[in-house]
């Protein structure tokens, strides 16, 4: 009996009997071995053992270069010479033993690993260079208790500190959000909701807003509040330029939260019969609710951190000033900028100090955002889901006692007919 | 059954329903109070537009045609122009866009192609997280740790490279050893690089998005093919990713051009067109108007406005057209989900 086999020649496979239908096992071995599959996840073991040798050797190249050879000098200097000679190596360990798209594939994974690593590593250095250059005034409890006005120059860091910077953050920010907040939110809902061409066009200055140059935001209320209005530099000035700066984020990211929310839950409301503001009101924004918090608090994080718009529009100074409508007030950004273009070392230990602060702020903003926005729309803690059930066991028996009621009078009903029909 | 057949088509055939949903007042009155919030966001920009306009003529009357040809920043004198903030912050710009692109098709890549999956979610946030840095510390960082730092880069760039036009260093010399490292400082190499860092989370957030959407049957189809796995990210992400690619460079030129503070530290200022990226003397839009705003007059404040004006524009543009490419590539965006 002959086949066609899957190279398309004819072959004889054996003798055919026409008689009994048995079952024929073609032959393979004419083929030759079938190709080794790839491994296509996990770690290969000899790609890590090449990896740790090509790493050694580079780096016993480079120290040698650096120490012996060549006149080198400079720490990102020797990482990028390590780094160059670790790929040769590792490239010509490789060709050794594998063919071509497997040695592409085994440098490309490195190269994205390295990627990954310098990018980790470059936020790690700069978190831990702005804390330990920022540490030496930062553990002075004055820092947090007394403004810079009895501090000259020269004062030791045992004197002075950035009470005023910090009471200033505090009142831009709160009047920010009192602002960014209500409006924010009716925004990203108006541009989730409404399916018309302004909203389309609302969606697209969203976008083109977020990328506003934060000067431009500073400029833009000088220009309105303080040349137009003839308003002094204040607090206000300031909070109002940070919402042109919060205002764009909280919308972007609420609208990206509001999207998210089940298709199912609001087709399920309209089914019941709830006009549109009631299926926003009880259904889309407490579905969002832990996502709305989020964004919330990653715009405030930005807002935080805006030095330019408050450059502009605060003014500085060294004295606290509690009232945010009238003289100047410094924000921590700012006054970190202002510190640290000293000449005098104190002073700039001082700005590195308010930048400390101001950055673990953020963190701890940062950790706050990821504690409540870890779940995705709908899905509920442990309280929420306990309320919801106590919710809906109300209902329950609120249904129940209808339905008593009801089959009650059906009772009655159907025996007074029984009685007429007797 | 035949039976409920022939009712169906003896009975008078049923009005048609109506379709078009008639909101109701309650209704009407929600939409035209969302409607404020979207109408707010249309009053700020266009605010933005007309008041910096408004403020600005002045200074655009007296410089005319010189507005893009001046270096100079002398408005009492009415010499006054862009010519030099724009190349700076267009240098600085480009320079970051191109070290950041770099790392941030490699960070997407990795994020969503290789890394296993009990990292990934730590690597979002940490992307994250440096979207969330404050610009003064990325300025901090640049100016007391990264300046110090690069000036061997930069020295060993000079020597070797210096024949080329824009790494060229006037006033260094790179056969004496004592010579003075500060020519390699304050430059817009260090501000690009800086500046580079603050784009990167935006850039690779963009892509990452991209690159994830590539269909998985196509990727499947790679591998049954006998792809490795950079083969069919070649063959199928990569080119799946383009559109985000490109728009997420583009949005991160937009940000480039917009740092103030970190540039404002870093860079000093020189009265001339610097095209030489490591040599010490650099400027930008932004910074100027940082810079300026205090001491000037009013003709000077016009002529801030006019440059703030100019940098709006040109962010603008460069965002609505990356805007428009994301979201030719991104299909579906505004569906339900």
């Amino acid at each position: 009996m002959t086949i066609t086999d899957d190279l398309g020649h004819r072959r004889d496979i054996g003798p055919s009997d026409t008689g009994t239908a048995a079952t024929v096992v073609p032959d393979r071995s004419a083929l030759g071995r079938p190709p080794r599959r790839r491994r296509l996840r996990g770690v290969r073991t000899e790609n890590v053992v090449s990896i740790v040798g090509s790493m050694a050797a580079s780096l016993c190249l480079t120290v040698l270069l650096f120490g012996r050879i060549a006149p080198f000098s400079g720490l990102i200097g020797f990482v990028v010479v390590a780094y160059g000679l670790f790929l040769c190596i590792y490239l010509t360990v490789l060709s050794q033993g594998q063919d071509g798209p497997a040695v592409r594939d085994a440098v490309a994974t490195v190269l994205l690993w390295s990627a990954m690593v310098l990018v980790i590593a470059v936020l790690a250095g700069i978190i831990i260079f702005t804390c330990v250059r920022g540490s030496t005034a930062f553990f002075h409890s004055n820092f947090f208790t007394q403004d810079l006005h009895h501090a000259g120059p020269l004062s030791p860091l045992a004197v002075g500190g950035v009470e005023h910077a910090i009471i200033g953050t505090l009142w831009m920010i709160s009047i920010a959000l009192l602002i960014t907040i209500p409006v924010g939110l009716v925004g990203a809902i108006y541009i989730n909701q409404s399916r018309s061409r302004f909203a389309r066009l609302v969606r697209t200055l969203v976008e083109a807003m977020t990328a506003l140059p934060s000067i431009v935001a500073g400029l833009f209320i000088y220009a309105m509040w303080i040349l137009t209005f003839h308003q002094e530099k204040s607090g206000f000035a300031a909070a109002l330029a940070l919402t042109i700066m919060m205002l764009p984020i909280l919308i972007r990211a609420s609208d990206v939260v509001l999207r998210l929310v089940p298709g199912t839950l609001k087709e399920a409301s309209g089914a019941l019969g709830a006009p549109n503001w009631r299926t926003v009101w009880h259904v889309i924004l407490p579905t969002a609710r832990s996502g709305l918090a989020t964004a919330v608090i990653l715009a405030t994080a930005r807002g935080i951190g805006e030095t330019s718009p408050v450059l502009l529009t605060a003014g500085y100074t060294t004295y606290l000033n509690t009232n945010p409508t009238h003289g100047p007030m410094v924000s921590l950004p700012l006054a970190a900028f202002q510190l640290v273009n000293s000449p005098e070392p104190n002073v700039v230990a001082r700005g590195f100090a308010a930048a400390m602060f101001l950055l673990l702020l953020v963190l701890a903003l940062f950790l706050l955002a990821r504690f409540l926005g870890g779940r995705a729309p709908g899905d509920m803690s442990g309280r929420e889901r306990r309320r919801a059930q106590r919710r809906s066991n109300r209902d329950r028996t609120r249904f129940e006692a209808l339905a008593s009621d009801e089959a009650q009078q059906f009772l009655t009903r159907s025996q007074a007919t029984k009685g007429e029909f007797q | 059954m035949t039976s409920v057949v022939s009712e169906a088509t003896e009975a008078a055939a049923p009005e048609r329903r109506r379709l078009k949903v008639i909101p109701s007042a309650g209704d009407r009155v929600f939409l035209g109070l969302s409607r404020v919030g979207g109408l707010i966001v249309l009053a700020i920009m266009a605010g933005i537009g007309t008041f910096l306009l408004w403020r600005a003529l002045r200074a655009f009357s007296i410089a005319k045609g010189s507005w893009f040809t001046t270096a100079t920043w002398q408005p009492d004198a009415h010499r006054f122009g862009v010519a030099e903030v724009l190349t700076g912050t267009i240098l600085i710009a480009l320079i970051a866009v191109l070290v950041s692109v770099v790392l941030a098709i490699g960070t997407a890549l990795f994020i969503s192609e290789v890394a296993p999956r009990w990292l990934r979610a730590w690597l979002v946030s940490g992307i994250d997280l440096m979207a969330a840095v404050p610009s003064i510390v990325y300025g901090l960082w640049g100016k007391f740790w990264l300046q110090g730092h690069q000036v061997g880069v930069a020295r060993w760039i000079n020597t070797w490279f210096g024949w080329i036009p824009i790494f060229k260093v006037n006033g260094a010399d790179p056969t004496n050893p004592l010579s003075s490292a500060s020519v390699y400082t304050a430059t817009t190499f260090v501000a690009g690089l800086v500046v580079a860092m603050m784009v990167l989370p935006i850039q690779c957030s963009i892509m990452r998005e991209g690159f994830s959407r590539a269909p998985l049957g196509e990727r499947e189809g790679a591998y049954a093919l006998g792809s490795t796995r950079w083969g069919m990210v070649r063959s199928v992400v990569l080119p799946f990713g383009r559109g985000a690619m490109i728009g997420g460079t583009m949005l991160g030129l937009g940000r480039a051009m917009g740092e103030t503070i970190a540039v404002l530290l870093i860079i000093s200022p020189v009265p001339y067109v610097n095209f030489h990226i490591l040599q010490t003397g650099a400027f930008s839009v932004s910074s100027l108007i940082a810079l300026h705003y205090g001491e000037a007059s009013p003709l000077g404040i016009s002529a801030l406005m006019a440059a703030g004006l100019t940098l709006f524009v040109l962010t603008l543009a460069v965002n609505f057209g990356a805007s428009a490419i994301v979201a030719r590539s991104r299909s579906g965006a505004t569906s339900d989900g």
